[in-house]
């Protein structure tokens, strides 16, 4: 026999990553108590990280883990078993008989995700508290992926904790009548995390690159879940697709390049393959949603091996589908970009009049750039001053500062301003 | 079973609603009400006069203070509660939905604490 690998920091690490959310939706399950289970889990993985070092991964790390954590729960029930309160309210939560099969496990963390998810939530605590339970995340971190004061974040998640156990919000997953109503704000939250993540409207960057990771994760664990549902299948094409243009979406001066402009060759090829092929899967049941028509687009996006190449016309229609679902201006102001480019700037332009996105700086800067198209230059120019002032993004502003020297153009080239 | 309380805030001085509309409010909270009854939900449920009907009492050692009109100064009111039990927030969520369904106002879902066992 050979000897046990030893286990890394970096091991433990990718054990927590990957199992800490299954864990405990089993220990939540088990005791009923969400406190008590992030305890069990918690003391588990300090346990680990030591004795892996020396004997190496057990054969089955999570259910090391669950086991660890059980015991250490069960001694510490023991100890305290004067205290009458958890036992009842274990015996609120408790699913009674049943085996821990993977079956069993799968709907746990099922039951975990909707219990985060649950509508009588905060949206901002939903997202809080799916981050920390299943992604196993410190408060500490997703208070610096927020930019949110670490007191603020943890009040807000123990306020959470607090609600589901008064109220009592249910630890199950829901029928299928209340699933459509269920559905969205679990989708919402994740896609929130990943947007959180990638919009980067301010913040420490790597903590927030970890924040798609953390949302691809999630979207797997719910593709996983949740197989016939076509729109869970569009959210995570929609993710991959996005995620694999990050490494050409930033120039060396951490400036944003826009898609147009981006170095193809450097998008990942491995989630452009997986984000197209889900979404011919999702395609192919034939009931489409706005993750779904989302996805599509960025698919036609990533087909084309040059931006001149792009399919606009598809776009477009995509567009007008999923303005069916979702009316908001942003997705008009989307719309207007592509009708830019299948018909011209001009009709990109009378699109856009009458939009209620005043305070929104893409509307300016998209504006900005079909009257550069246009050649109205000072336009364009008192155009970008405005989007520059309405982003908090570094790397947004330096690229709309660029932009704007641009369509200013040599003094004397410019309409009106020579000096 | 927990018990949760569904009430309806009111704001004082809201424009009246339309007899029509009334009678039909009056209509839906009846049915909902048998149908709590028949599931077995029902604790009690009740509609308030206004709020200037209300009177505060407070004791204060040996002696008592009443006051005229309601607690709180606030614009909202309680106009009507029911008492229901449920096994989870979902099952209450449901009946609230039923609920702001037959009357046609907002409905406030809070459960009330446990009663201590012995």
């Amino acid at each position: 026999m050979s000897a046990p690998l030893k286990a890394g920091a970096s091991d433990v690490e990718q054990v927590f990553r990957e199992q800490y959310g299954r864990a405990l939706s089993v220990l939540v399950r088990s005791f009923g108590d969400i406190d008590l289970a992030e305890e069990g889990v918690q003391d588990a993985f300090t346990i680990a990280a030591q004795r892996w070092r020396e004997a190496g991964l057990p054969p089955s790390p999570a259910g090391w883990i669950i086991t660890t954590a059980r015991n250490r729960i069960l001694d510490r029930l023991r100890r305290e078993a004067s205290r009458p309160d958890r036992q009842a309210q274990a015996a609120v939560l408790h699913q009674s008989g049943e085996p821990e099969e993977e079956l069993a496990v799968r709907d746990d963390r099922l039951r975990l995700i909707f219990t985060c998810c649950h509508p009588a939530l905060a949206p901002s605590s939903q997202v809080a508290l799916t981050l920390r339970l299943l992604g196993g995340l410190t408060t500490t971190e997703i208070a610096r992926a927020f930019v949110v004061p670490e007191k603020t974040m943890a009040q807000r998640i123990v306020r959470a904790k607090a609600k589901i156990r008064e109220a009592g919000i249910p630890y199950r997953v829901p029928s299928s009548a209340e699933l459509p109503d269920r559905l969205r704000p679990v989708m919402a939250v994740i896609y929130l995390v990943f947007n959180e993540g990638y919009a980067a409207t301010s913040g420490d960057r790597l903590a927030r690159e970890d924040l798609c990771t953390e949302a691809i994760r999630l979207g797997q664990v719910l593709v996983a879940l949740m197989p016939d549902e076509p729109e869970v299948m569009g959210l995570l094409a929609l993710m991959l697709l996005i995620a694999a243009r990050r490494p050409a979406r930033s120039g060396l001066d951490d400036s944003l390049v826009p898609l147009s402009e981006q170095d193809r060759t450097l998008w990942d090829p491995v989630q452009i393959h997986e984000g197209q092929q889900l979404v011919r899967a999702c395609l192919r049941r034939n009931i489409p949603g706005p993750y779904q028509i989302q996805a599509a687009i960025n698919a036609v996006h990533s087909d084309a091996p040059t931006a001149s190449a792009t399919n606009w016309r598809q776009i477009l229609a995509l567009y007008d589908q999923l303005l069916v679902f979702d009316s908001s201006p942003v997705v008009a102001l989307n719309r207007a970009v592509a009708l830019a480019e299948v018909e011209d700037a001009e009709a990109g332009l009378a699109a856009l009049d009458g939009l209620p996105l005043d305070t929104y700086y893409l509307l300016h800067a998209v504006r900005a750039d079909l009257l550069r198209r246009l050649d109205r230059r000072s336009e364009a120019v008192a155009e970008y001053d405005v989007a520059r002032v309405l982003t908090d993004n570094e790397s947004e502003r330096s690229f709309l500062e660029q932009a704007r020297t641009t369509a200013a153009g040599p003094p004397s080239m410019t309409d009106s301003e020579s000096s | 079973m927990t018990q949760y309380l569904l009430s309806v805030p009111m704001i004082d001085g809201a424009p009246p609603r339309l007899p029509d509309d009334m009678q039909q409010a009056y209509e839906g909270v009846a049915r909902f009400n048998v149908e709590l009854q028949s599931a077995g939900a029902w604790v009690f449920a009740g509609g308030l006069l206004p709020a200037s009907s209300a009177t505060v009492v407070r004791a204060q050692g040996g002696e008592v203070l009443m006051t005229d009109g309601p607690f709180t100064e606030s614009k909202e009111h309680i106009g009507g509660v029911w008492i229901i039990e449920a096994i989870d927030l979902d099952a209450a969520l449901a009946w609230a939905t039923k609920a702001a369904r037959a009357c046609g106002e907002p409905v406030e879902v809070r459960p009330f604490q446990e009663i201590p066992e012995g």
